[in-house]
């Protein structure tokens, strides 16, 4: 009898941590679906962040190193040079990624390290409890921005849009961005993801998937709140789609 | 024997070879050795020197605070040179371009045209090389006996045709010394 | 045949030695006076097929060589004071994943941007564990280039021994000047320790998967591991201190120095000797650990210490703790870049020996 759905094989069958509503959970499996497809789960290795997802080794079934806040980017290259012929995804949130390790993140990016990012962008900080992320929008109320983000004003600056600043460095091969709130984005995001690690199997240079995740903890809602205010205000200022697509062979945009 | 000497000159005079060479040849003739330059943020222009020592034992500190032997390419290094020569000790002066007598009367003085005797060879730009026949007809501390060999080790194939006028300087140099 | 001889500036012969010693990762970020030993990696390892990257930060730097350790790699990255400070994080966290890795600082004079003029005030930092967290690492401390080229190459198998970074703490002088310098046999790299701990290569074996990380939230568990990592260092007190002696038994004073103040202190000791005063010299060459036992037994012997940096005194602490009360110990240093000479440190031996 032929299997049509399952649980992936590369993530552990045990429940997550994550909170109810949380995206990280749909991501780890969508992560684990294409590596099983690909077939490379022995051969795959994981850099988690500092943040809610720090508890990624948990639920992965392959190797993963664990570098200090930001600095993911810097440890994936080290990771990528020595294991060329490995998958390495480098998994960051919108603190470690568009905050405290925005250099890391632009030089690897710029430099084409050939490993594939998966940024979850939840516009607020989890782990520490609700506070301003880098990407959280104007208006949008954090336990740091008690009255929502006033960018000039209070001097908050505005929501950076990842995949567009990236977009224009020449390392850069494949970036999209994709979403978690509802089933097509999700078939969607698994497509980028398949996407990315393809091309970076065959070594074609630096790719991202940025993911829309939900976060109704610290968004102060309920879960199916969280699904609705992401479908309604992030959606319309993080564009979803390839927001660039250099790859080569049928999948590419060149 | 221990011979410490402080070199000084103007950037682009070659202090850093001069003293990079003297202390290869002098390992190359089995000596201990160590050659320090002052590193300083500037990459061209202002005074540039080098300390250097070459001994038959181990060397003990690397910094030469009272040299054996001081050598002196242009006048802006005469007073730094006088101020820390150890008493008594060789100041070899390029005579070319250093016009005044040294204040240090115990000094043992050696002036060398470096710069005419140079380009009489064919180069000013080898007027280092003059001075260091010099420095080693005047300490003794490495016989530069076994050159022709060294220089051909110490600098990459494509430099080896100057290595003739090199040669022609670094004897002359050591003929200057009377 | 045996390899000539070669005239090298201390931070090339570093540079060729961890080549040597089968150094495949390194990662570098510019900065005086260690610049040549990243340009001499970005042509030679580049030459060897090796990984080179020129980092956007010391903070990347040490991060990629965290990366490429817990791959497996041997790696390593070099820095000067300032960069050390910035790569502190990174070495906390190679110190908390068990990682080893080969840190080199060609120390300048601080605080701050301070000068780029030879200093040895990064001792309390190198030794203590200068991240966050309770740790140590090996710290070697090179006298001369020849000494600088061996104890890098060493450097690799210490930490792989061990699983801890090892660094070198060398100093502007080391780095700049030009020794003559016999250079180690090129290692070969399929010779080089299994990492069965390491991330990747999972296919070869189906080993259970392989976790790096310094994380542990349960604080009975993270104890346990800090103190068996401690056990780790007592073992490493047993074995790896390392010091040098000269003229001990004669003298009433010891100089106690390391790196460029102990070429210093070895020329006043010498200067001494001529006017017929015997002094000692105690070179640690491991300074963390520090040779405490030994100086514990001068002391007890009824030596006096006299301790020579280029700084303001630091290692001149761990004397004060290993002598315990039990001997005298003084302290004569220059700091700000500044290096103390022979004649100076020779007066500070006739003037506390009354000679």
């Amino acid at each position: 009898m032929e299997l049509i759905y399952g649980h992936p094989k590369s993530l552990k069958p045990i429940q997550t941590k994550y909170c109810p509503g949380c995206g990280h959970g749909v991501i780890h499996r969508l992560i684990c679906e294409v590596i099983d497809e690909l077939g490379v789960q022995e051969r795959s290795i994981i850099t988690n962040p500092v943040g809610c997802s720090i508890w990624a080794d948990l639920y992965f079934d392959f190797d993963s190193v664990q570098p200090p806040h930001g600095r993911t980017p810097a440890a994936a290259t080290g990771v990528k040079r020595v294991h060329p012929d490995h998958l390495v995804i480098c998994y960051q949130g919108d603190g470690d990624l568009a905050a405290i390790g925005t250099a890391e993140i632009i030089h690897a990016a710029n430099r084409g390290e050939k490993f594939t990012t998966i940024f979850v962008n939840n516009a607020i900080y989890g782990m520490t409890g609700g506070q301003m992320a880098p990407t959280t929008l104007i208006g949008q109320k954090a336990t740091t921005a008690p009255y929502g983000r006033d960018a000039d004003e209070a001097g908050m600056g505005y929501p950076i849009q990842v995949c567009e600043m990236l977009a224009t460095l020449g390392g850069t091969k494949y970036l999209a961005r994709g979403s978690v709130n509802n089933a097509a984005n999700v078939r969607k995001t698994k497509q980028y993801i398949k996407k990315a690690f393809e091309a970076q199997l065959r070594g074609e240079g630096f790719t991202m998937v940025e993911i829309l995740s939900p976060c109704p903890t610290n968004w102060g809602m309920q879960p199916c709140e969280g699904q609705e205010w992401l479908e309604a205000n992030m959606i319309p200022f993080y564009k979803l789609g390839e927001i660039k697509n250099l790859l080569g062979g049928a999948e590419g945009g060149k | 024997m221990t011979e410490k000497t402080f070199m000084a000159g103007f950037g682009g005079q070659g202090i850093i070879s001069l003293g990079q060479l003297w202390v290869y040849c002098g390992m190359k003739e089995g000596k201990e050795v160590t050659f320090f330059p002052f590193y300083g943020a500037e990459k061209r222009g202002g005074v540039a020197r080098a300390s250097v020592i070459v001994s038959d034992h181990e060397i003990a500190s690397p910094l030469v605070t009272s040299p054996d032997s001081a050598v002196v390419m242009n006048m802006d290094s005469l007073p730094l040179c006088e101020e820390v020569l150890k008493e008594g000790g060789t100041l070899l002066i390029n005579s070319s371009l250093v016009k005044v007598d040294t204040k240090r009367k115990d000094a043992k003085v050696i002036k060398i045209p470096c710069n005419e005797i140079a380009e009489e060879i064919g180069d000013v730009k080898i007027a280092n090389m003059v001075m260091m026949g010099a420095l080693s007809k005047a300490t003794g501390a490495v016989a530069l006996d076994k050159l022709e060999a060294i220089l051909k080790s110490f600098f990459p194939e494509n430099k080896h045709k100057f290595i003739p006028m090199n040669m022609k300087a670094i004897e002359a140099g050591r003929a200057a010394v009377k | 045949m045996a390899e000539e001889k070669r005239l090298m500036k201390g931070n090339e012969a570093i540079a060729e030695a961890a080549i040597r010693a089968g150094c495949t990762a390194y990662f570098g970020y510019p900065i005086t006076p260690q610049n040549e030993l990243t340009a001499y990696m970005a042509k030679h390892m580049l030459d060897h097929k090796r990984t080179f990257i020129q980092a956007e930060s010391e903070v990347a730097a040490i991060n990629m060589v965290y990366g490429a350790a817990a791959a497996g790699a041997r790696s390593m990255t070099s820095s000067s004071s300032p960069g050390m400070s910035l790569k502190q994080e990174g070495i906390s966290y190679c110190c908390g994943a068990d990682l080893p890795c080969v840190l080199v600082n060609v120390a300048r004079s601080g605080p701050g941007l301070g000068g780029i003029s030879p200093g040895q005030a990064d001792y309390f930092q190198s030794t203590r564990g200068g991240g966050h967290g309770d740790y140590f690492h090996l710290v070697l401390a090179p006298k001369s280039v020849q000494e600088a080229a061996e104890l890098t190459y060493e450097a690799f198998d210490l930490a792989d021994k061990w699983r801890m970074p090892v660094m070198i703490l060398a100093d502007g002088l080391i780095g700049q000047m030009m020794e003559g310098v016999n250079l180690p046999a090129q290692r070969d790299l399929a010779t080089l320790p299994k990492k069965p701990w390491a991330a990747g290569g999972q296919a070869k074996d189906h080993r259970p998967i392989n976790h790096v990380t310094s994380i542990n939230l349960v604080p009975a568990e993270l104890e346990a591991s800090v103190k068996a990592r401690f056990k780790r260092y007592d073992e490493i007190k047993a074995q790896e201190v390392r010091y040098e002696e000269v003229n001990i038994d004669k003298a009433e004073l010891v100089l106690v120095g390391y790196g460029t103040g102990a070429r210093v202190a070895l020329g006043a000791l010498e200067m001494a000797k001529k006017l017929g005063i015997e002094v000692g010299l105690l070179r640690p060459v491991t300074l963390w650990p520090f040779p405490e036992k030994r100086v514990a037994e001068l002391a007890a012997k009824g030596k006096k210490f006299l301790a020579v940096e280029m700084s303001m005194g630091q290692m001149v602490e761990d004397v004060k703790l290993a002598a315990a009360g039990k001997a005298e110990v003084n302290f004569y240093g220059r700091c700000g870049g500044m290096i103390p000479t022979e004649e100076e440190v020779l007066a500070e031996i006739r003037r506390l020996l009354k000679k």
